[in-house]
């Protein structure tokens, strides 16, 4: 069920800022493409674009085509909130729905997409956490809020929400940036497991996670400050890291920038 | 942080052959103010028809086939899901209009009908000799009553309730200061007839005073005292305490920091707050009922005998009954908004100006 | 009591620590300038004992005198040998008067709220919430003279209407006649505690946390559903205490209750016919006729003393949820 990606000529604006410009790649399904380069670059932004979400930001505006197994997500007639339901996110911050329990954030996407009997919605429930490895932890509590949990394990929550309404492909922005080693370490090993089934897409800050993670690298990088951020290259994460083609890519790599 | 402006309407033409699982079938961009024209049209169609005397049905009947034709036709051409958004959107729509139309016919009514009167004579004469019946006379003694007694209260409530909002801010930490916080708040919703009410006990049946200016401008001190405290007390922690400290440091003893730096710094907020402080009361109608009482001639004496206000003016031309002292009550009105704009206007020039400076 | 020590921890210490820390050592003008600023705290204080002191007392006054009963009589004749007086009428009008202009206003208000927060493109909400802020700043007086010379007349329709669709309730019954009731009062209140629970509401909802919106839209949520799912529950206490500020306003409003309303001391099963009185309307009403030589002022004083307490409890109420609401979004933070 995972689907590919394929954007060509992609800019994103805020207001008149132009924040990418003339961003084309293609994004394998059932495999991991991390973005990485330096703050500012536009890579979060870009990530943006892949799921309509960077247009809810006040002036934010994007040109050219995002395609989603040939179907352009921002074509004339296309509905965002569905673009948004097909292409799951989980965010920087852990963001679990501090009024509701754990069960009902894990179900609140499905609430919003019809109506599923108790029993339906219990096995869902069941295996999204189990697809996020949080059963264990929380199957005694699942009443109990899910801001009670700690930082790794609301984490994993939202990935568990984000899952269960079975997207095509999960975008994540720097998800264990807020987190301890530990919790990141839970978080990456979910990413493997989880690349089986969907189309994953991750930021991050972190070049070892990139390493570690991803079979796909992506680097960004801006000519300078007020610049549009640009695609530098993509390749296969061991390339990338190896033996890039770039110059650029290479000195962002061995950290002479950024 | 900016906040967050949800889904606009994709930018799209009319609705597109479904192809994917991505396009949902659509009502076009312009639908919502097709709907809208529609029944505004059906509104007055129908008003016209059966005759309905009131705009209020008019709009209400609008406003109501607005909601229930935009519910219907997302609902049949969208689902269920986006024709409740279309319904929450629709509501919040004709909420707001709910909101303005009043609000433009109170602005009118009182431009339309109070320019009719409002002239040089006006504001130059009082009612003193005028048969009431007729037009003619002015408003001049209740200016003159309201600037005295907004005058007065202001002189009583500003320098206590800037005092205080001080001793909360930069001394209060104990129980005290808990204590009138507490009573700020509580003072704050005190309603104007009982602080009329509390100088009537004290200082008219009690201490046996006449009716006067001064008592009305006592009871408007009151409600103004917990305005001015909240407003000022929100500038004096927007002043940053490294000020403090340095100024502190430097030796300078704590009261001249505050008059010296503290003071200067949040001073355009607190002018702003002691303005729109002085706004409010200056609408104040019913205290002066009870306690200044009403004169139809001019005392430029605020503290022996009845005196007049703008607000108490409206009301007692209105209370008159006749065409020539309605004419007057919106021509009172129609000062008394312009003045209350005019230092509200001012109040937030003040602070547009001074903001960047103060602040952070 | 710690205030004492309070300005003094404070206070950077200067010189040798050990003199700074008492009283004594205070400069003769960081004394006066505290004195000052603690004393005018207090004078606030003394205002409020003095308001609960004085109207408890004049209002005593009245009930020692009053011959009908003071909650049930449904009559105002302090003036007569011997006074009868009642609040019943009064309290009953309060409250239903206050009661329409909260079921009128707080929908809206959310709505209202929502639109400058939410749903209007900024360059609409600035100019939008400006216009509320004026409603804000129009004196009731105003309010009353378009109410009773504009908005009185044009009700009379819809009036008609109501009686004609809900009059079988009882409630909307309606007589013909200037619509000069309870009704009218409340829909007058409405739109004056409008711009109150409007901008409280509007403060909460701005608050709502970006980083749940976001995630309710990356859900697939519709516009609705993201405020629904996140906005509504972050912002519920806060448009409760709104609402409760709003209630107070409306019911101690004198002036714009005293200019719609035909009053009697009567309670009217139809809330579209004329009739009823509220506390503060009567007190205006009432005044002049009310001769210093009898209890005519006192009596007034009592039924004064009753809606502040009322005004009271409705008030600390709605500070009592802000408070909370503070210190739950203070531990969040």
């Amino acid at each position: 069920m995972a689907k590919r990606i394929d954007v060509s000529g992609l800019a994103a604006y805020y207001g008149t800022h132009l924040a990418i410009d003339d961003i084309s790649m293609s994004i394998e399904p059932r495999s991991v493409t991390a973005f990485i380069g330096p703050s500012g670059c536009g890579k979060s932004t870009f990530l943006r674009t892949l799921n309509r979400m960077h247009e809810v930001t006040p002036g934010g505006r994007v040109e050219g085509k995002v395609l989603l197994d040939d179907e352009d997500l921002y074509g004339p007639g296309v509905d965002p909130v569905s673009v948004r339901r097909t292409i799951g996110m989980v965010f920087q911050r852990p963001n679990p729905f501090p009024t509701m329990s754990i069960y009902d954030n894990v179900a609140a996407g499905l609430k919003l997409n019809g109506n599923f009997k108790k029993a339906e919605l219990d096995g869902i429930v069941e295996k999204s956490l189990k697809g996020a490895n949080l059963w264990n932890e929380v199957k005694d509590r699942l009443n109990k809020p899910g801001s009670g949990l700690s930082g790794g394990q609301q984490q994993r929550l939202c990935i568990a929400r984000a899952i269960a309404v079975e997207p095509q492909v999960l975008l994540m922005d720097e998800p264990c940036s807020a987190l301890d080693p530990i919790s990141t370490l839970a978080i990456e090993d979910l990413i493997g497991e989880l690349k089986s089934q969907y189309t994953i897409v991750i930021v991050t800050h972190n070049m070892q996670q990139a390493a570690r993670v991803s079979d796909r690298t992506a680097f960004f990088n801006l000519a300078a400050v007020g610049q549009p951020g640009k695609l530098i290259e993509i390749d296969d994460t061991e390339r990338i890291f190896s033996n890039p083609t770039v110059q650029a890519t290479e000195d962002y790599i061995s950290g002479r920038f950024g | 942080m900016t906040d967050v402006t949800l889904d606009k309407s994709p930018v799209d033409e009319a609705p597109v052959p479904t192809t994917g699982p991505l396009r949902q079938p659509r009502l076009p961009n312009w639908a919502p103010y097709g709907i809208g024209a529609l029944s505004v049209a059906l509104g007055c169609g129908i008003g016209l028809v059966a005759g309905l005397e009131s705009r209020i049905q008019w709009g209400l009947i609008a406003a109501a086939l607005y909601v229930v034709v935009t519910f219907a036709l997302t609902t049949t051409v969208e689902g269920s899901r986006q024709a409740r958004d279309r319904l929450a959107t629709s509501l919040v729509w004709v909420s707001f209009l709910l909101a303005v139309v009043p609000l433009f016919s109170l602005i009118w009514e009182t431009v339309a009908r109070g320019s009719k009167v409002l002239d040089g004579t006006f504001v130059s004469h009082s009612m003193n000799g005028v048969i009431t019946l007729q037009p003619g006379g002015g408003a001049y003694h209740a200016l003159v009553g309201t600037l005295e007694q907004i005058g007065l209260a202001s002189l009583i409530a500003a320098p206590i309730g800037l005092l205080t909002a001080i001793y909360l801010v930069e001394y209060g930490t104990g129980k005290l200061s808990k204590a009138i916080t507490f009573f700020v708040d509580v003072m704050t919703g005190i309603p104007s007839i009982v602080a009329g009410l509390f100088v009537l006990a004290f200082w008219i049946i009690y201490l046996d005073m006449g009716y006067s200016g001064f008592a009305g401008a006592m009871s408007l001190a009151i409600l103004m005292m917990p305005i001015v405290v909240r407003s000022t007390e929100e500038m004096l922690k927007l002043v940053p305490n490294e000020l403090r400290e340095a100024s502190l440091a430097l030796g300078v003893p704590k009261w001249r920091t505050i008059l010296k730096v503290v003071l200067p710094t949040a001073i355009g907020g607190i002018t702003t707050g002691v303005m729109l402080a002085v706004a409010r009361i200056a609408g104040e109608t019913a205290p002066i009922l009870l306690l200044v009482f009403g004169s139809a001639s001019i005392n430029t004496n605020p503290f022996d005998g009845a005196q007049s206000s703008l607000p108490y003016y409206v009301y007692e031309q209105w209370k008159l009954g006749n065409e020539a002292s309605y004419d007057r009550a919106w021509g009172g009105a129609l000062l008394l908004i312009a003045f209350v704009m005019a230092l509200n206007l001012l109040a937030r020039g003040i602070a547009a100006w001074k903001a960047p400076k103060s602040g952070r | 009591m710690s205030i004492d020590s309070a300005p003094d921890t404070a206070a950077p210490p200067p010189a040798p620590a050990g003199k700074a820390a008492t009283k004594q050592n205070l400069r003769p003008g960081d004394r006066v300038f505290l004195g000052l600023a603690r004393g005018s705290g207090i004078t606030l204080l003394v205002i409020m004992a003095a308001i609960a002191v004085f109207l408890t007392w004049q209002a005593t006054k009245a009930l020692t005198e009053n011959e009908g009963n003071f909650l049930t009589t449904f009559e105002w004749d302090p003036n007569a040998e011997p006074p009868v007086f009642g609040i019943a009428v009064l309290a009953f009008g309060t409250v239903v008067s206050s009661v329409i202009a909260m079921v009128l206003a707080v929908p809206i208000s959310i709505g209202i709220a929502l639109f400058i927060s939410h749903y209007a493109p900024r360059r609409v909400a600035t100019p939008m919430a400006y216009v509320v802020d004026l409603l804000a700043a129009v004196p009731s007086i105003v309010y009353g003279l378009w109410g009773a010379l504009f908005l009185v007349p044009h009700l009379t329709g819809l009036y008609e209407w109501m009686d004609a669709y809900l009059g079988w309730t009882g409630v909307f019954e309606y007589n013909g006649g200037a619509a000069r009731s309870l009704f009218t009062a409340g829909i007058l209140l409405a739109i004056m505690i409008l711009p109150v629970v409007t901008n409280v509401s509007r403060e909460v909802f701005k608050q709502s946390p970006k980083m749940h919106e976001e995630a309710a839209l990356a859900l697939g949520a519709t516009r609705w559903e993201v405020i629904r799912i996140s906005v509504l529950p972050f912002g519920r206490s806060g448009v409760i205490s709104a609402s409760m500020l709003g209630l107070g306003r409306a019911l101690g409003e004198t002036m714009a209750v005293a200019t719609v309303l035909s009053p009697s001391f009567m309670i009217e099963t139809s809330l579209l016919d004329p009739g009823g009185g509220t506390f503060a309307q009567n007190i205006a009403a009432s005044f002049k006729e009310a001769s210093p030589a009898g209890i005519g002022r006192e009596a007034l004083i009592a039924s004064g003393l009753v809606l502040f307490v009322i005004t009271l409890l409705v008030n600390g109420l709605a500070r009592l949820i802000i408070a909370r609401r503070k210190e739950y979004s203070g531990a969040n933070a």
